[in-house]
C-alpha cells in the first residue's frame, strides 16, 4: 500500500528569520539520514519539502470565476512543511517509518493511505477528462 | 453425537454460540479479509443452529460446526457478490462455481489456508486488530465486543448507553479504517508486542469496569459486560499463557468480581467495610489466586498483577479490621512506582488511613485533589476523612461535590444518606 507521510510543524507557519546554522545543519542531516534509510529499505516513492505558509496562494474556482487569495486556506498553528510517499506492507510499517521521520520529533506527522483507483475507475476518469476538454 | 446429552435449550445454544462465535469470526475474517462477510456468515450459522440443534441434537464439536457452516455461508455470499459485480462473466462464473462446489474445492482452499497459518490462533490476530491504536478507543471497545464477544449491535449500544445508530456508526467507521488504512490482521512482532498488548488489556479492563462500576444506568445489562470481559481475558490468557500482565489482569478481574454480590444490597452500595464477606465468591477468589501466582512466578509482575495482589489481600481478610493493611500500603507504594497516577495515590491514601488514621491520608488526597477534581471518589474519600476528623462542614461540601459528579443512582442514595447523617450530627 502507498502511504503519505505528511509533516506538520510550527516553523512552516512562523519560520525563524535567523535560523541557527548549527541547528539547521543537524535537522538537515537527520532528514538526509531518514531519506537514505527509506531509500535503502526500498519504500521511498518520493517526497518534497515545501516553502513556508507565507509563500502559499489559494485558488478557488466558482461559477467559472477564479478567486486567488494569499496564504493557505486554513489558519492553523502547524503547517504542512513537506511529505514523503512510502510503499509499505501495512499501516504498522508506515507508522514505524513515521516515528523515524524527524518531522515526528519536531512537530507532528500524519500518516494517510493513498487512494489507488482500479483500472476501470481510472479509465473512467480519463474518459471524463477527455470529454471535458 | 453422544448418548447422554443435555437438553438443547435456546439458552444453551445461545451460550455455546457466545463462547464459540469469536473463533469462527476470527477465522473467517482471515479467510475472506472482510469483517462484514465474516460476521454475517457466523450470524447465519447461529440461526441455522437455533433451528437444527434442538431438533437434531448437539454436534460433537459445536465450534467446528459453527466455523464450517459459517464458512459455507461466506462462500455463498462471496459468490453472490462476484456475480453482482461482474455481470459480464456471469454465466462462466456460475458454471465455475458449480464445478467448484461439486469438487469441494473450498475444502481444499481452506486446508491450504490452515497449513499456511499453523500456530497462531485467529482470535489472537483479531483482538490485536480490533484494539489497534490507530482506532478510536470507543471503536476498539465496540469492535472487540462485536467481533470477538459475539455481542449484537443493540446489546452493545444498550450496555454503553449510546443510541444504536451511534454504535453502528462506530463499527462501520472502525471496519472502514481497518480496510482503507491497511491495519494489519496479525499478532504484532516482538518489538511492538509490549505496547500493543498493553492496549489490548486496556480495552478489556475498560469493558470490565464499565460492567462493574455501572457508572450510570441499568445494572443487569452491565453485569454482562464484566462477564464478557472476563471471558475474553481468559481466552487471551489461554492464547498467551506466559504474559504476566494478561494473567495479572485476569486475576484482578476475578478477585474484584468475586465481591460483586456483596457490593450492593437492595440496590444500595455497600462499602467494603460493611460487606457480608460470606457472599464473596470463594471459587472466583481461588481462580484469581491461581492466576496471580502464575503471574508472580514470571518474576515480572506489572501494574495489573500488583492491583490483583491488593484485591487478594482484601479477599482473604477475615474482616475489614483484620485486613493486612500494612501489606496493602506496601503494594500501593510499589504500584505508584511502576505506574504512577493520581488514582493510585488516592487509593494509596485510603489504605494509609486504615494504618495511620485520617489526617496523613487527607494530606495525600489533597495532593491529587486538583488532578482528580472531576472524579466523584476523590470527593467521597476526602469527605470521609473530614467526617472522621470532625470537620463536618467541609465534609458536607465534599459529599455534595461527589453527589454532583456521580451518575450512579445507588451511589447517589449512599451519598445522600451520608449528608443526612452529617446534618443529624450537626443538630445534636
Amino acid at each position: 500500500m502507498k502511504y503519505a507521510i505528511l509533516i506538520y510543524d510550527e516553523n512552516t507557519v512562523n519560520p525563524d528569520p535567523n535560523p541557527d546554522p548549527a541547528v539547521w545543519g543537524q535537522v538537515m542531516a537527520e532528514y538526509n539520514a531518514f531519506t537514505k534509510a527509506i531509500g535503502d529499505a526500498g519504500v521511498n516513492l518520493g517526497g518534497e519539502a515545501l516553502q513556508p505558509n507565507a509563500t502559499a496562494t489559494t485558488v478557488t474556482v466558482r461559477d467559472g470565476q477564479t478567486l486567488t487569495t494569499d496564504g493557505p486556506f486554513a489558519e492553523t498553528k502547524e503547517g504542512l512543511g513537506g511529505f514523503y510517499i512510502l510503499d509499505c506492507k501495512d499501516l504498522d510499517e508506515a507508522l514505524a517509518w513515521a516515528a523515524k521521520c524527524p518531522g515526528s520529533w519536531y512537530g507532528k506527522v500524519e500518516v494517510r493511505p493513498v487512494v489507488t483507483f482500479d483500472e476501470y475507475d481510472s479509465a473512467d476518469i480519463e474518459h471524463k477528462a477527455v470529454g471535458t476538454a | 453425537m453422544t448418548l447422554a446429552q443435555p437438553e438443547v435449550t435456546p439458552e444453551l445454544v445461545d451460550r455455546l454460540f457466545r463462547e464459540e462465535s469469536g473463533r469462527a469470526v476470527a477465522t473467517l475474517i482471515r479467510q475472506t479479509g472482510d469483517f462484514d462477510i465474516a460476521e454475517d456468515a457466523v450470524q447465519d450459522a447461529f440461526l441455522t443452529a437455533v433451528e437444527r440443534w434442538p431438533r437434531d441434537g448437539l454436534p460433537d464439536n459445536p465450534g467446528a460446526w459453527i466455523t464450517t457452516t459459517a464458512r459455507n455461508r461466506a462462500i455463498d455470499r462471496l459468490r453472490r457478490h462476484q456475480r453482482l459485480s461482474e455481470k459480464a462473466s456471469l454465466l462462466r462464473r456460475e458454471a465455475l462455481a458449480e464445478a467448484e462446489s461439486s469438487g469441494d474445492v473450498e475444502a481444499i482452499v481452506v486446508e491450504r489456508e490452515e497449513a499456511a497459518h499453523p500456530i497462531v490462533d485467529d482470535r489472537l490476530r483479531l483482538i490485536f486488530t480490533c484494539c489497534h491504536p490507530a482506532l478510536d478507543m470507543d471503536e476498539r471497545v465496540a469492535l472487540t465486543l462485536r467481533s470477538l464477544g459475539g455481542l449484537q449491535t443493540p446489546e452493545i449500544a444498550r450496555a454503553f448507553l449510546v443510541p444504536e445508530p451511534t454504535l453502528a456508526q462506530r463499527l462501520v467507521r472502525a471496519k472502514r479504517k481497518i480496510r482503507d488504512a491497511g491495519i494489519p490482521y496479525r499478532v504484532p512482532p516482538d518489538h511492538l508486542l509490549p505496547e500493543r498488548l498493553d492496549g489490548v488489556l486496556r480495552v478489556l479492563y475498560l469493558v470490565f469496569n464499565e460492567g462493574y462500576d455501572a457508572s450510570s444506568g441499568a445494572e443487569l445489562v452491565r453485569t454482562d459486560l464484566s462477564a464478557e470481559a472476563i471471558r475474553l481475558t481468559r481466552v487471551l490468557a489461554s492464547l498467551m499463557p506466559d504474559e504476566p500482565e494478561v494473567l495479572g489482569l485476569l486475576a484482578l478481574m476475578l478477585l474484584t468480581d468475586a465481591r460483586r454480590e456483596a457490593r450492593s444490597s437492595d440496590g444500595e452500595v455497600v462499602l467494603l467495610e460493611d460487606q457480608d464477606r460470606s457472599l464473596w465468591d470463594r471459587r472466583e477468589i481461588e481462580q484469581g489466586r491461581e492466576c496471580l501466582d502464575r503471574a508472580w512466578r514470571t518474576r515480572r509482575p506489572g501494574a495489573y498483577a500488583l492491583q490483583a495482589a491488593i484485591a487478594l489481600a482484601h479477599d482473604t481478610a477475615a474482616s475489614y479490621e483484620l485486613t493486612d493493611w500494612q501489606r496493602i500500603v506496601a503494594l500501593y507504594a510499589t504500584l505508584s512506582l511502576v505506574e504512577p497516577s493520581p488514582v493510585v495515590e488516592l487509593n494509596r491514601a485510603a489504605a494509609e488511613a486504615a494504618v495511620h488514621g485520617p489526617a496523613p491520608a487527607l494530606v495525600r488526597m489533597d495532593s491529587v485533589a486538583d488532578a482528580l477534581d472531576g472524579y466523584p471518589y476523590l470527593h467521597a474519600s476526602r469527605a470521609d476523612m473530614l467526617r472522621r476528623l470532625g470537620r463536618t462542614a467541609e465534609a458536607r461540601v465534599a459529599y455534595e461535590r461527589a453527589l454532583e459528579l456521580s451518575g450512579n443512582a445507588s451511589e447517589r442514595r449512599f451519598l445522600e444518606g451520608r449528608i443526612d447523617e452529617l446534618a443529624g450530627t450537626a443538630s445534636h
